[in-house]
């Protein structure tokens, strides 16, 4: 025993037992899964206010998504989006787990969430009030909707889940850290972790604010505005929405006699250093870290799921530490996420659910909107269709604003029922 | 596993001054820091009072384009790690930027930068489809919250894992057990960790105001944060930030470290009960408390002191009451227990790496801060609170606890460096 609870010696891998889709390609994995096969973009222009004005009017929202329909009432108001969008996407991963978390011990279960900007409209909403109306007109539940620990503590409470839980902000690389972190109270006494990202930033605040990076594209055809690798490479599309997924111990997925989509066999993480220091970027070095941590070689990947920002100068570091790390082509790559625009918090969790969906299926999903690869990006992209690889082990790839690096492996399941 | 984490690093800025030793002197001192809101003006608020921190950004060190880039939570956090970087005596330039890790906690992030951008871009709140045109090119650097991490990284030349920890008022607290997690683990060798919070603006203060959360004692600021006193009724805003360098124990005694602490165990829960409520029998806290102490391989009696959450509302300072005679039993009434937010108030994500930090300094100087303000008893509350002086009291082992919204519970074990408790 250490002062974290980390127990020594060998674990077995942690298992993916549950998972729970809201994103632009839907509401649910089975759709999401549909959409990511066919190829089914989700990004269209703005609908959720009239962006005329911005000169970024592209973006994923999730389709249909009602909250009055979909989340218990009262949580409805007293949440912002990024809650109700996760509220949804736990519990499905919590039902598609066959978990029912009464029947655990409460103290071995815990909720592990990445989030990169917490309330944001709510926020907005409560800021117009406060400035134009004064500060006895702001709502009571500001306090608990607005900050970035909302999602864990929500959840928390309507599944009873009294471990250790958490709240992970490391931008795009968050949804990927928290399944670190999972994989951590896994070894520390837990049993099982519900771990996941979401964000919902798609208010007239959250654009601008997003749109400050440079990084976003200006492109208004939504066909056209995220193509990463691509020399039309015109910078990121925002997009919100996210995936939970329930990672359990193997002992404790066996003892429940359920299956499992995939092992998280490794990770690891690194930061960028700081713009003009003359260093280069840490990727390379963490995909070979985590490939150490996983005790895989690079030769036993069978798909990279690329972090693919659409920005020329990401596109290209990306490429580059893959390829420094596979050999020119020697790995397929992909990324769906062309589908749904950069989900923040989102991303990456959602990404491990389309790698898991993968493995278990024996496909791999192309990147669909690709046509001709920027010079200089050397990668065996997967393009135009899936294709039936039987891959056995898939690697992650999640870079956030700022230098955040991140990297997870993971290995093919026993479960098939969603991917056939 | 054998690897431990010490703290050998120890930077602040605080209500009531900027470093640790203008930290440890208001401490031991027993004053307080809290005084009328003047960040902005708070006439229309109930709550008017907070600890604010004197804290002029070019003083401090920072250059003209650091501060208007970084939120003044960013600046906090990276003059607190420019201090305890120094205080360790580590020549991080000559480190492995690989081995360097950072995790810093936030409850808010840079709420402030993202008001005073707000007002401006909608125009006073007029426009709900707000300006980009007036938009500053750091805003989306104040839309999350993962800069703070950032810029503390960029200060430590960290090229290892960073993170940056927001489970609301135990954010400080997590992120120090987040970066022990990643010494112990071997991810990093080198960890600056601790947390920053700046809150003190409108938006924070109409949201405490709007649940009641907040004192409503105006007339008499600096005795309006009363922990564990009868006439508690609700906290006081704060402001700051610790950041520590966390070392791998072996590796800080190659070089000679001087070491505040060793962090020896270290436990989360939480109620799933209520996001702002507590129940008052205190079992998730003790449950925690219960963990970490096992972790450390502690018995109750072991505990030769308690830093509390102590936030100064009347449920969680019974909450808390109940959770240490829950978890330490009869040890509960032995052992000196007092909360700081008497004399810094409450800094929400911060306030936990700051208490961290008074535990480091209390153990080294074996002295424990007063519960400043603690006058008129509570009967549900009848502890030793160490009321309004400090102490000097033999410790070798200490237990920090936090508590906070989204039902987080976290506590932590610390103890003197092992040659000293060898020694002695």
């Amino acid at each position: 025993m250490s002062a974290s609870g980390l127990r020594s010696g060998h674990h077995p891998p942690p298992v993916v037992t549950g998972l729970g889709v809201v994103a632009p390609t839907g509401i649910g994995v089975r759709r999401h899964w549909e959409s990511v096969l066919a190829g089914k973009s989700g990004l269209g222009r703005i609908t959720r206010f009239d962006p005329s004005r911005y000169p970024v009017q592209v973006a994923g929202e999730i389709p249909g998504f009602d909250a009055g329909r979909l989340v218990p009432g009262r949580l409805v108001p007293q949440t912002d989006r990024f809650t109700h969008v996760a509220l949804i996407a736990a519990e499905a991963a919590l039902d598609d787990a066959r978990a029912e978390p009464r029947s655990l011990p409460e103290y071995e279960m815990a909720v592990v969430t990445a989030s990169s900007s917490g309330g944001t409209e709510f926020g907005q909403h409560e800021m117009e009030r406060l400035y134009q109306k004064g500060s006895s007109w702001v709502s009571a539940y500001q306090s608990i909707a607005w900050f970035y620990a909302a999602t864990t503590g929500q959840v928390s409470i309507r599944h009873g889940m009294r471990g250790p839980c958490g709240v992970l902000c490391c931008e795009q690389a968050g949804g990927l850290e928290a399944l670190a972190q999972s994989r951590r109270l896994l070894n520390s006494g837990s049993r099982l972790v519900l771990s996941g990202g979401t964000d919902a930033s798609l208010c007239p605040y959250g654009l601008v604010a997003q749109m400050a990076t440079g990084n976003l594209s200006t492109e208004d055809d939504p066909a056209r505005a995220y193509k990463p690798f691509d020399v039309a490479a015109s910078g990121q599309v925002p997009g919100e929405g996210g995936a939970f997924l329930v990672v359990e111990s193997a002992a404790s997925a066996r003892e429940r006699g359920v299956g499992h989509y995939g092992t998280l066999l490794g990770h690891a993480a690194g930061f960028d250093p700081p713009p003009g220091s003359g260093r280069p970027p840490v990727l390379a070095s963490v995909i070979r870290q985590a490939l150490a941590n996983a005790e895989v070689g690079p030769e036993e990947v069978d798909v990279v799921f690329a972090d693919a920002s659409g920005v020329p100068a990401h596109d290209l570091a990306e490429a580059r530490a893959i390829t420094e790390v596979f050999g020119p082509g020697g790995v397929p790559v992909t990324a769906p996420k062309t589908l749904t625009g950069r989900l923040y918090a989102g991303g990456a969790a959602l990404d491990t659910v389309t790698a898991l969906l993968a493995l278990t299926s024996g496909v791999v999903p192309h990147t669909a909107g690709l046509e001709r690869q920027a010079p200089g990006c050397d990668l065996a992209l997967v393009r135009d269709r899936p294709r039936r690889t039987d891959p056995r082990v898939a690697v992650v790839l999640a870079r956030g604003h700022g230098g955040f690096t991140s990297a997870l492996v993971a290995g093919r399941g026993d479960r098939t029922d969603i991917g056939q | 596993m054998s690897r431990r984490a010490v703290i050998t690093g120890v930077g602040v800025v605080a209500p009531g001054g900027v470093g640790h030793d203008a930290y440890w002197d208001l401490l031991t001192a027993g004053r307080t820091a809290t005084r009328a809101i003047s960040l902005f003006d708070a006439s229309g608020f109930r709550s008017r009072v907070a600890a604010e921190c004197d804290f002029d950004p070019l003083a401090a060190g920072l250059s003209p384009q650091e501060v208007r880039r970084m939120d003044r939570a960013a600046q906090f956090a990276v003059v607190a790690a420019r201090e305890a970087i120094e205080d360790s005596g580590l020549e991080l330039s000559s480190a492995d930027p690989g081995r360097v890790g950072v995790s810093i906690g936030s409850a808010v992030g840079c709420t402030m930068g993202l008001e005073d951008e707000y007002a401006v871009i909608s125009d006073g709140g007029r426009d709900w489809l707000v300006d980009h045109t007036y938009g500053v090119p750091h805003l989306y650097g104040y839309m999350v919250p993962s800069t703070l991490a950032v810029e503390v990284a960029w200060q430590a030349g960290a090229e290892g894992p960073v993170a940056l920890i927001s489970t609301g008022c135990t954010s400080g607290l997590d992120a120090i057990g987040h970066g022990v997690q990643l010494i112990e683990e071997g991810g990093a060798d080198i960890v600056l960790a601790g947390a920053t919070d700046a809150p003190l603006s409108p938006i924070t203060s109409a949201c405490f105001d709007a649940i009641k959360a907040t004192t409503p004692d105006n007339d008499d600021p600096a005795h309006a944060s009363r922990p564990f006193d009868g006439r508690r009724n609700g906290f006081v805003l704060g402001e700051g930030s610790a950041v520590m360098v966390l070392e791998e124990a072996e590796a800080a005694r190659r070089r000679g470290a001087s070491v505040y602490a060793e962090i020896l165990g270290f436990a989360g829960r939480s109620n799933a009960f209520h996001m702002t409520g507590l129940k008052p029998d205190g079992r998730e806290m003790a449950e925690a408390i219960r963990v970490a102490l096992d972790r450390a391989r502690l018995d109750p009696d072991d505990i030769d002191y308690i830093n509390a959450h102590g936030s100064g509302t009347k449920q969680n300072d019974r909450h808390e009451t109940a959770a240490f005679k829950r978890s330490l039993g009869e040890r509960a009434y032995r052992v000196p227990v007092s909360s700081i937010k008497s004399m810094i108030g409450h800094s929400l994500g911060a306030i936990g790496s700051l208490e961290v930090a008074a535990c480091a300094l209390a153990l080294r100087h074996q002295v424990v801060p007063p519960t400043a303000n603690l006058s008129v008893s509570d009967p549900e509350c009848d502890l030793d609170y160490v009321p309004r002086d400090a102490r000097e009291h033999r410790m070798e082992r200490v237990l920090t606890v936090g508590s906070g919204f989204g039902g987080f519970q976290t506590a932590m074990a610390l103890g003197r460096p092992r040659t000293q408790r060898e020694v002695a």
